[in-house]
C-alpha cells in the first residue's frame, strides 16, 4: 500500500555493515561485514533504517567475501521506538535500530554502520540479549501501584495536569536498556546475585510509582531498597544515563529525587529505629 | 493435592487482552502460566496511540450514554456484528476506564483534575480517554505492572520468548494444554492447562508491510484454525487512513491527530464549473498553496463528521483522491495538516506522534503538514467464538430472534445487559475449553472497527470473559488437566519437533523471506482498499504458487539455537493460510460493507451477507471452506451508513451541535 510515494525515483548506493556476531552464550565473537544496497533520494520516510537492512540480510545472507553465512539474530518489535526490543550499539553508541536511518548514519557511497550487542547484559545470540536482569529489579522495587483488585471500586485519586506531566514523562520508559549501557556503574554480572546496581531505568521507575498517589503506599518499600545495596548511592554521577535516554525522561532528576528522599528516609529511620 | 489445586490456566500473548486476563484469572486464585513471543512489556498493544473509548459524565450530560457508544460501534462496523457482546462492552467500559485510573495510568487531566477527553472517529461526542498520544503503550505498563506484581507473589509464571505452536486437544475435543517452543534453547514442549486463552492479537504482516509489530502474523491462530479452531470473518481487514510510509514497516499516525483537528487536504484547483481538479503544481511547499487551492477532502463531503469519519470511509476517499490524480506530487500521499494549532498544544496532546514523525521523516509538523497515505492496521477477523446472550437482553428481545425492530426502545427498557456473566462459554471457540481474546477474537468490530474501540475490547474480553474462564475451570476441577495421559503432550510434540525437522533438512532452494514479502504485496495488491472478483481470483492462484515453493525452503540457519530463521519460516507457512481465508472469505461476500469493498459489487446486500463468514480449515485440500452464518442483530436495526455524506441527502446536524460544544 504506502510502499513508495511515487514521486521521486529512488536511487540506490551500498552501506557495509560490520557486525559482531556470537553463535551463544560464552561462544565467543566474530565479526562479519555485509554490503547492503539502500535506495535513497526518496522523499518521506521511504528510507532504509538498520532494521531494513538486517531484514534485508536474513533474506541475503552472504558476506562480503561471498561466503554464505546465518541471517544475523536480532531482537525487535514495534519498528517505531515505543517497545525498546531493538536496542544494540550501533557506531559506538547504544540506541534503538528501529529509528536509526540509514540516510543520517550512512549518507554516502561505501559509508559504514557498525552493529554490536549491548555489552551490560547476557548475550543470547549475535545482537540479541537477555535483559530479564532488568525486570526483575522492577520487581524487587515494587513498581506497581497496590490496588485492590481488579473489581469496579470507582476512579482513581485526582491529578493535576503539572503532576500528570512528570508522571507521563517517567511513564514512557519502556525497558530498554540504553541508560544501563550508558552507565559506568552498570556492569554485567555473568551471575546474577540480584544485588547489582539497579540503574537510572529501575529508580526513575521508583520516583514514578511513589508520585502516585497510591502508589506511595509502598513507598518505604522501594526507599529501603535505594538506600541499600545497588540502590541509588551506587549512583556515579556520570550522567551518561539521561543522554542516552531515546525518549528524553529526565533520568538524572530522578536520581536526585529519590537521592534526597532517601536521605530522609534514612534520617527518619535513625530517629525512630525503624 | 486435590484436582483444584493442580488447576491452571495457560494464556497465550502478553498483550492488552493476554495480561487483563491474567489478571483476572490469577486473582480468582487460579495460577496463570503466560506465554509470550516477547517480554510482555513489549507486545503489540504499545502501539495504540489515540486512546479509548467510554461514555463518561461530560458527555452523558450532553445526551451520550452507553446505549450511543453500542450504536455508533454497531453503525461503524456496519451491522456485522453479533450486538449482545457489543452491548456488554459498551455498559463496561466507564468501569474499565476507572479501573485504568485506578491503576495509575497518567491520563491526560484537565485543570480541575478530572480525565481529559478528545474526539474520535464516527462520533460527534468527546468520549475518547487518552494519555498524550501513546495511550496503548500507557495501558500496557499499568497492566503489565500489576502482572509483575502476580508474578513477586507466585500467582503468575511467565514464559517469555516462548512460541506457541499448537493447542492440546483431547479425544473428546476438550482443550487439555499447548505444545511451545523456547525460542533461546529452542526445546518444544507441551504444558497442561485446564482452559487455554489465545490472546495473540492480529495478522498484519500476511500483507507485508502494515502498521503492526513484527509478530504479528496471524501463525497462533493459524495453528489452532489447521486443528479445526473456526475463523470468522477474515476479509474484514482495516486500513487505517493515515499512515507513514517506511521500508520495513507503515508507520501509524494516530486518528487522534484528526480528533484533535487535524485536517485532510490535497492541493487542487476549481474549474470553471466548480469541480476540483488535480494542481497543476501540487508537489509545491504545502505552506506556499493558497486557501482557495486547498481540497479538503472530508470536510466537504461529510460535512457533520468532517476528518472524524470511520476509518474506512476516510481511507477509501483518501485513495480514491490519489487514484484520481490528486495525491500530493502525484503520488501516493495526502496532507494531514495541523499547523494550525498551538506547539504547546500539540506536544501536550499529541507529543508521541509528533515524535514519531520527526524521527522517521525528519520534518516536524508543528511547521509542515504531514504526508500519509492509508495502510493495513487492523484485523476485525479472527478466531470464531461463542457467547451466551444474558437473560434480560432475552426478554427486551422476547425471547426470540423476531425482534420488533420498528419499534423505538424507552431507555427504561433498555436490557440491563448484553452478556450472561455467569456463563463459561463467553468468547470460547468452538472447541471447548480454547478462549480467544482481544484482536484474535472476531467479535466487536463487525466490518470496520472505531478508532479507540481497539484497546477497549482487548481488555473487556480479559476482564469479563476471563471471569468464564475462572468458573470453566472450576467446573472441572474433578478431572483436571493434571490427570490427563501424556500422551497427547508427547503426540503433540513429537509433531512439533516434525515440522522443525522437515524444515531444516529441506533444500529446494527456496527463502523464506522472499515469500513473506511476495506474499505480502500480493495480498496489499487484491485484498485491501477496493477488491474484485477477479482480482482475487488471480490472487489465489498466486497463493497457490507461492505455497508450491513453501514446500521447496531452504533454510540458512538450520542451527538448534535461538534460530529465529526457523520461527520466522515456520510463521510464513501460517500466513498462507490466513490468507487463504482471507482470499476466500473475501471472493465469497459478493457485496460491499464496511473495510471489505468489491467494486463489482459496491452496494451492501444484507438480504444475503448481513452475515458471519466462518472460514474452516479443509485439511483435505489444505483450503478454507467458507460458510455463512447469521448475525444476532439484536437493539439496532441496520440502516444506510451514510455519515451524512453531501449526496446522500442525509443530515446529522442535531447531533453535531450536541457533541462539538463539549469539554
Amino acid at each position: 500500500m504506502a510502499s513508495s510515494n511515487g514521486t521521486v525515483q529512488a536511487t540506490t548506493r551500498t552501506v557495509r555493515f560490520r557486525i559482531e556476531r556470537s553463535d551463544g552464550p560464552g561462544r565467543g565473537t566474530r565479526w562479519e561485514i555485509f554490503d547492503v544496497p539502500v535506495a535513497s533520494g526518496g522523499e518521506g520516510s521511504g528510507s532504509a533504517n538498520v532494521i531494513s537492512c538486517l531484514q534485508w540480510i536474513a533474506a541475503h545472507p552472504v558476506t562480503v567475501e561471498g561466503r554464505e553465512t546465518t541471517p544475523i539474530t536480532f531482537d525487535c518489535g514495534c519498528l517505531e521506538e515505543v517497545c525498546g526490543a531493538c536496542t544494540m550499539v550501533i557506531n559506538g553508541k547504544v540506541r534503538q535500530a528501529c529509528s536509526c536511518l540509514i540516510d543520517d548514519y550512512a549518507p554516502n557511497e561505501g559509508d559504514e554502520i557498525t552493529l554490536e550487542a549491548m555489552s551490560k547484559f547476557p548475550t543470547v545470540k549475535d545482537l540479541f540479549v537477555d535483559r530479564t536482569r532488568l525486570f526483575n529489579d522492577l520487581k524487587r522495587i515494587k513498581g506497581w501501584v497496590p490496588i485492590d483488585g481488579s473489581y469496579n471500586l470507582g476512579a482513581g485519586p485526582r491529578e493535576t495536569p503539572d503532576t500528570q506531566q512528570v508522571r507521563y514523562k517517567l511513564s514512557e520508559c519502556m525497558s530498554c536498556g540504553c541508560c544501563l549501557e550508558a552507565c559506568p556503574q552498570y556492569t554485567l554480572e555473568v551471575e546474577p546475585s540480584g544485588k547489582g546496581f539497579v540503574g537510572a531505568a529501575v529508580i526513575s521507575q521508583a520516583r514514578y510509582f511513589n508520585e502516585h498517589g497510591t502508589g506511595s503506599t509502598l513507598k518505604k518499600d522501594r526507599l529501603d531498597v535505594m538506600s541499600g545495596v545497588g540502590g541509588v548511592s551506587d549512583c556515579g554521577n556520570a550522567q551518561n544515563c539521561a543522554k542516552a535516554c531515546p525518549k528524553e525522561i529526565p533520568l538524572t532528576e530522578s536520581i536526585a529525587a529519590i537521592g534526597r528522599s532517601t536521605t530522609f528516609h534514612r534520617i527518619k529511620q535513625f530517629f525512630s529505629g525503624k | 493435592m486435590s484436582g483444584s489445586d493442580r488447576q491452571r490456566v495457560l494464556v497465550v500473548g502478553g498483550g492488552l487482552a493476554g495480561l487483563a486476563a491474567t489478571i483476572r484469572i490469577a486473582e480468582a486464585g487460579i495460577p496463570v502460566d503466560l506465554f509470550s513471543l516477547v517480554p510482555v512489556k513489549r507486545s503489540h498493544s504499545v502501539c495504540a496511540q489515540g486512546g479509548i473509548n467510554a461514555c463518561n459524565e461530560v458527555a452523558r450530560q450532553q445526551g451520550y450514554s452507553e446505549y450511543e457508544h453500542f450504536d455508533e460501534t454497531v453503525y461503524g462496523g456496519d451491522f456485522l456484528q453479533h450486538q449482545p457482546p457489543v452491548y456488554e462492552m459498551a455498559h463496561w467500559a466507564p468501569k474499565v476506564i476507572d479501573l485504568l485510573d485506578r491503576m495509575g495510568v497518567p491520563f491526560n487531566r484537565t485543570a480541575e483534575g478530572q480525565r481529559q477527553l478528545r474526539l474520535f472517529g464516527g462520533s460527534l461526542y468527546k468520549r475518547t480517554h487518552f494519555a498524550g498520544a501513546t495511550t496503548g503503550q500507557q495501558l500496557m505498563y499499568a497492566l503489565d505492572e500489576q502482572v509483575r506484581r502476580y508474578e513477586a507473589e507466585g500467582r503468575v509464571n511467565k514464559y517469555e520468548f516462548w512460541e506457541f505452536l499448537r493447542p492440546v486437544i483431547d479425544e473428546d475435543g476438550r482443550t487439555q494444554g499447548i505444545i511451545a517452543q523456547d525460542m533461546r534453547t529452542m526445546q518444544i514442549r507441551g504444558f497442561r492447562g485446564d482452559a487455554v486463552v489465545m490472546a495473540t492479537g492480529g495478522c498484519g504482516l500476511v500483507f507485508g508491510k502494515s502498521t503492526n509489530s513484527v509478530m504479528c502474523t496471524g501463525a497462533a491462530a493459524a495453528r489452532c484454525y489447521k486443528l479445526g479452531v473456526q475463523y470468522g470473518n477474515p476479509e474484514f481487514v482495516q486500513v487505517h487512513p493515515t499512515a507513514i510510509p517506511g521500508a520495513d514497516k507503515l508507520r501509524l499516525m494516530s486518528e487522534s491527530a484528526r480528533g484533535e483537528g487535524g485536517r485532510v487536504w490535497v492541493p487542487a484547483k476549481k474549474n470553471s464549473s466548480g469541480q476540483w481538479e488535480p494542481h497543476p503544481n501540487s508537489g509545491m511547499d504545502p505552506r506556499q498553496v493558497p486557501q482557495d487551492e486547498r481540497w479538503y477532502i472530508l470536510e466537504e463531503k461529510y460535512p457533520a463528521y468532517g476528518n472524524i469519519v470511520p476509518r474506512d470511509i476516510a481511507t477509501r476517499e483518501i485513495f480514491s483522491a490519489c487514484m484520481d490524480g490528486f495525491g500530493v506530487g502525484g503520488g501516493n500521499m495526502v496532507y494531514l495538516d495541523l499547523t494550525h494549532k498551538s506547539p504547546e498544544f500539540l506536544e501536550t496532546r499529541l507529543g508521541g506522534i509528533m515524535e514519531i514523525y520527526r524521527k522517521f521523516v525528519g520534518e516536524d509538523p508543528v511547521e509542515v503538514p504531514m504526508k500519509i497515505f492509508p495502510g493495513v492496521h487492523y484485523s476485525m477477523g479472527g478466531l470464531w467464538t461463542r457467547y451466551s446472550a444474558d437473560a434480560d437482553y432475552a426478554r427486551v428481545k422476547g425471547g426470540s430472534m423476531a425482534f420488533d425492530l420498528d419499534r423505538e426502545w424507552d431507555p427504561d427498557e433498555r436490557p440491563a445487559c448484553g452478556l450472561d456473566p455467569e456463563a463459561t462459554d463467553n468468547m470460547m471457540t468452538n472447541v471447548d475449553g480454547l478462549y480467544a481474546f482481544g484482536e484474535v477474537n472476531y467479535q466487536y468490530h463487525g466490518a470496520n472497527r472505531l478508532g479507540a474501540n481497539a484497546l477497549l475490547s482487548c481488555i473487556f474480553d480479559g476482564l469479563f470473559c476471563g471471569q468464564g474462564v475462572v468458573k470453566y475451570v472450576q467446573g472441572r476441577s474433578s478431572s483436571p488437566a493434571a490427570e490427563v495421559s501424556a500422551a497427547i503432550f508427547e503426540r503433540g510434540e513429537r509433531d512439533e519437533e516434525e515440522i522443525v525437522r522437515r524444515l531444516i533438512d529441506s533444500s529446494g532452494g527456496e527463502n523464506a523471506y522472499d515469500i513473506g514479502r511476495e506474499l505480502g504485496e500480493e495480498m496489499t495488491a487484491a485484498s485491501t482498499v477496493v477488491k474484485s472478483g477477479g482480482r482475487l481470483e488471480s490472487a489465489l492462484v498466486r497463493l497457490g504458487e507461492l505455497r508450491a515453493r513453501y514446500d521447496k525452503l531452504s533454510l540458512a540457519d538450520t542451527g538448534m539455537w535461538t534460530n529465529q530463521n526457523l520461527s520466522y519460516s515456520r510463521a510464513v507457512g501460517d500466513m498462507l493460510l490466513i490468507a487463504d481465508a482471507v482470499l476466500r472469505g473475501g471472493l465469497n461476500r459478493k457485496e460491499s460493507r464496511g473495510s471489505h469493498y468489491r467494486e463489482d459489487f459496491p452496494t451492501r446486500d444484507d438480504a444475503n451477507y448481513l452475515k458471519t463468514t466462518v472460514a474452516t480449515y479443509n485439511t483435505g485440500t489444505g483450503q478454507a471452506d467458507i460458510s455463512l452464518e447469521d448475525v444476532e442483530i439484536g437493539l439496532v436495526e441496520p440502516r444506510l451508513r451514510t455519515y451524512g455524506a453531501v449526496e446522500s441527502g442525509e443530515k446529522e446536524e442535531e447531533k453535531a451541535t450536541a457533541g462539538a460544544s463539549g469539554a
